[in-house]
């Protein structure tokens, strides 16, 4: 466990042996559950759900440790299928601990890490050194995704059985979009081997060339170099015909057109087996967030307009796009206080998207139950992963999420170790109170502090 | 204005440039003296930085700032400043060290001054960032126009070129659309940036249509090396299409002038005939290029400074 939280003797209420959860408003998407608070509670033995009551009637202490959910809602631990973990190899921006942590203070539980670390997460061998620093380091389960391509090239196909073995849950070369569709066609036929979904990054790289920003008004405006939606558009027709044609699990990930949305509609009522995600920055955030040229708006894709939100949300909310996932994607700051062109694509997600997402419930978009589905119980059946669900015998995953609690983020006192966030400094509604996995309480929002972790590297 | 950044014209409010154009006017009597020289800035300190280098631009300011016996000292930093791994806030925090009271700063990107601004102390002038702004540049035209035509309200103005590309285009749609004109511009479609219209003017990719009526035409400097083949076929294709010559011209309003922010790429733009002798106005330009940037200095550096 991570040194960070001072191992579990701060923290923990037990030693995870049983743990209670009551007094919350419990949700379960897998069976449509959202309780009432005081209707529910929950027992924990052994690091899996042994109870969950349901019809008033308490469940008996016996010994467990009591967490109090204080009206909160309690919901499955959060699934984010999309980081950049930065370890090995750029732990000056993140590593496994701090991006473990970041990852339940925002209430998630397994988080699915991007493969362009140095080396590339290409080789079973580096799969397996994440997962054994994961296993010493990170309070939340990481899910390494490995390269679809040798060296993130585009070229060469990678080891995916062997890669698949050593726990690669899917497959992807993430912002190095693979070009040739010739090479494309063979990592998604062969995909189908594995048994796990290749992840795109849909972009023409040729079309998108040195575009920055949204190609619209705003990049006219500011001057900057425009980057077209028909450069996400024309990857994404050309993924999901491929697709068509080789029966593989094609994953788009951080859909930001209107366009794209329209493609992937008609690809599910096909029948393809075609899945996406939404980040919380491009649900929320138009290209008017960079109209001062603060680079922490600086991502990839880039934000878009008000009418490719509004089609993102209608697909959220449709079920067209399947999951809202972070992209989080931490940065030193001196990486970021260069001219907006220099500073490198992304921007922090995993403390922030549960708070930042929940402009969707509280606007009607999305009802509770069905913004919990979209962060834990359809990441977990995208991926194939354990959790997502309340019933028992699943894993005791767990995340508390006051969604009215008012909180001033400040990147600085978190938990990442970098602070890229265009949110910092801003008063957020909705917080993640308490994060439990395996049945231990691994975060909770008054007691755990960033105070041990101040070391001097830190940037 | 003492103190205030001129970060771009899209800032500025019709009386912030009227004011400015003012003080220019009274400014050009200066250069006219045989001793070119005032005491207005003595004492004060100038930093022209230029991460871009531009002889013309970087002479202009430091003229301005000698005419006004300001100490210029010109700051070049040139490559990359991730090579050296400096950030822009550490160049900036070096400069405001040596306090300053104004910072003259050139990028090749939209948006450094702006950066820069929030982080110095002294008051930042764009000196052209990228294809966003070139405040001192479009009030230096403003100026001339009105040198030449005795108001801006109610001209029709012609821009022709490079729009996507061009920080001038933009701070002079700005500037004259505020002063009350209209403003067109004209250019083959791959170099109008997407939405132009929406930064308030017409766009026409026939030259013939855009300086119908003008009262002045502002040719824009084609980047030759950059573009050619990509933007456009060929420069003599884009010289036949959109050069001006005094053919072309006779589109125009019989007294229209044809203006340039240099340097002139001849007989692309321009023809030859066209950039030496009226109407073509480009060294009155440069000539009050200094003047407007004396007035700039003066308003932001001048008595209530540091």
């Amino acid at each position: 466990m991570s040194r960070l939280l001072g191992d579990s003797s701060r923290l923990s209420i037990g030693d995870g042996s049983r743990l209670l959860i009551r007094n919350g408003r419990f949700m379960d998407p897998t069976v449509d559950l959202d309780a009432a608070a005081g209707t529910a509670e929950l027992l924990i033995e052994d690091g899996l759900i042994k109870t969950l009551s349901t019809d008033g009637n308490p469940i008996p202490e016996d010994g467990a440790e009591v967490l109090d959910a204080e009206g909160a809602w309690v919901v499955p631990g959060l699934i984010d299928v999309h980081a950049h973990l930065r370890e090995p190899g750029q732990e000056y921006k993140e590593d496994l601990a701090t991006g473990g942590t970041a990852a339940v203070a925002g209430g998630f539980t397994q988080v699915a890490c991007m493969a362009n670390t140095v080396p590339v997460n290409d080789d079973p061998s580096v799969t397996k050194y994440i997962l054994d620093r994961a296993e010493k380091e990170s309070p939340a389960k990481i899910r390494p995704i490995a390269a679809a391509t040798r060296g993130l090239k585009g070229e060469v196909m990678t080891e995916m059985m062997a890669l698949r073995e050593a726990g690669a849950v899917a497959f992807s070369d993430d912002g190095s979009t693979i070009m040739d569709s010739g090479v494309m066609r063979r990592v998604l036929e062969y995909s189908r081997m594995a048994g796990k979904p290749v992840i795109v990054h849909a972009e023409d790289c040729a079309l998108r060339g040195a575009g920055v920003v949204n190609e619209g008004a705003v990049a006219t405006k500011l001057g900057l170099p425009g980057n077209p939606a028909a450069a996400e558009e024309i990857m994404v027709a050309r993924d999901i015909r491929l697709a068509s044609m080789t029966g593989a699990h094609l994953h788009i990930a951080h859909v930001s057109t209107a366009g794209a949305v329209h493609m992937i509609r008609k690809a599910r009522e096909a029948g393809l087996q075609v899945t996406a995600e939404v980040t919380p920055h491009h649900l929320t955030l138009t290209d008017e967030a960079t109209l001062e040229f603060d680079t922490n708006t600086r991502v990839a894709p880039p934000l878009r307009s008000h009418a490719d939100i509004e089609s993102l949300r209608a697909a959220l909310a449709e079920g067209v796009i399947d999951v809202i996932a972070t992209d989080h994607a931490p940065h030193a700051s001196y990486e970021k206080e260069v001219d907006f062109t220099e500073a490198p694509p992304g921007m922090l997600g995993l403390e922030t998207a549960v708070s930042v997402s929940l402009a969707l419930v509280r606007e009607g978009i999305l009802s509770p139950i069905e913004f919990v589905r979209r962060l834990t119980t359809n990441a977990a059946r995208l991926l194939d992963l354990e959790g997502g669900s309340l019933q028992p015998g699943g894993v005791g995953d767990i995340a508390l999420i006051d969604a009215e609690k008012e909180w001033l983020y400040d990147p600085a006192q978190g938990f990442s170790k970098s602070r890229n966030s265009p949110w910092a400094g801003e008063t957020l509604t909705g917080k993640v109170t308490a994060t439990v996995v395996d049945g231990r309480l691994v975060y909770h929002h008054e007691r755990t502090t960033n105070a041990e972790y101040r070391f001097d590297e830190r940037l | 204005m003492i103190g205030r950044d001129i970060l771009g014209i899209e800032d500025l409010s019709r009386d912030d440039i009227e004011t400015i154009l003012e003080t220019a006017e009274r400014m050009q009597e200066i250069g006219a003296r045989e001793v070119k020289k005032v005491p207005t800035l003595r004492g004060r300190t100038l930093i022209n930085l230029f991460f871009e280098p531009s002889t013309r631009t970087q002479t202009s300011f430091e003229i301005a700032g000698k005419r006004l016996a300001a100490d210029v000292v010109n700051f070049s930093v040139s490559g990359s400043s991730v090579s050296k791994r400096e950030t822009l806030l550490d160049t900036a925090k070096t400069l405001d060290a040596m306090d300053p009271d104004a910072v003259v700063v050139r990028h090749k990107v939209a948006g450094v001054p702006h950066r820069l601004a929030e982080v110095l102390e002294a008051p930042v002038i764009n000196a052209g960032d990228g294809a966003h702004e070139h405040p001192s540049q479009a009030l230096l035209d403003m100026l001339t126009v009105r040198e030449q035509k005795g108001r801006i309200e109610g001209l029709t103005i012609t821009i022709v070129g490079d729009i996507a590309h061009s920080r001038v285009a933009r701070s002079n749609i700005y500037g004259f659309t505020k002063l009350g004109a209209e403003v067109r511009v004209a250019g083959p479609p791959t170099m109008l940036p997407a939405e132009v219209e929406s930064l308030g003017v017409k766009s026409f990719t026939s030259l013939k249509d855009a300086i119908e009526g003008a009262d002045v035409v502002m040719a824009l400097r084609i980047q030759m090396e950059r573009l050619e083949g990509a933007c456009f076929p060929s420069v003599r294709e884009y010289a036949a299409t959109f050069g001006l010559d005094r053919a072309k011209l006779r589109f125009a309003k019989e007294d229209a002038i044809v203006m340039h922010p240099g340097p002139v790429n001849r007989g692309v733009e321009l023809a030859h005939e066209l950039a030496d002798s009226s109407p073509s106005v480009i060294l009155d330009q440069v000539r009050n290029g200094v003047a407007l940037r004396m007035a700039l200095l003066y308003l932001v550096a001048g008595r209530g400074g540091r």
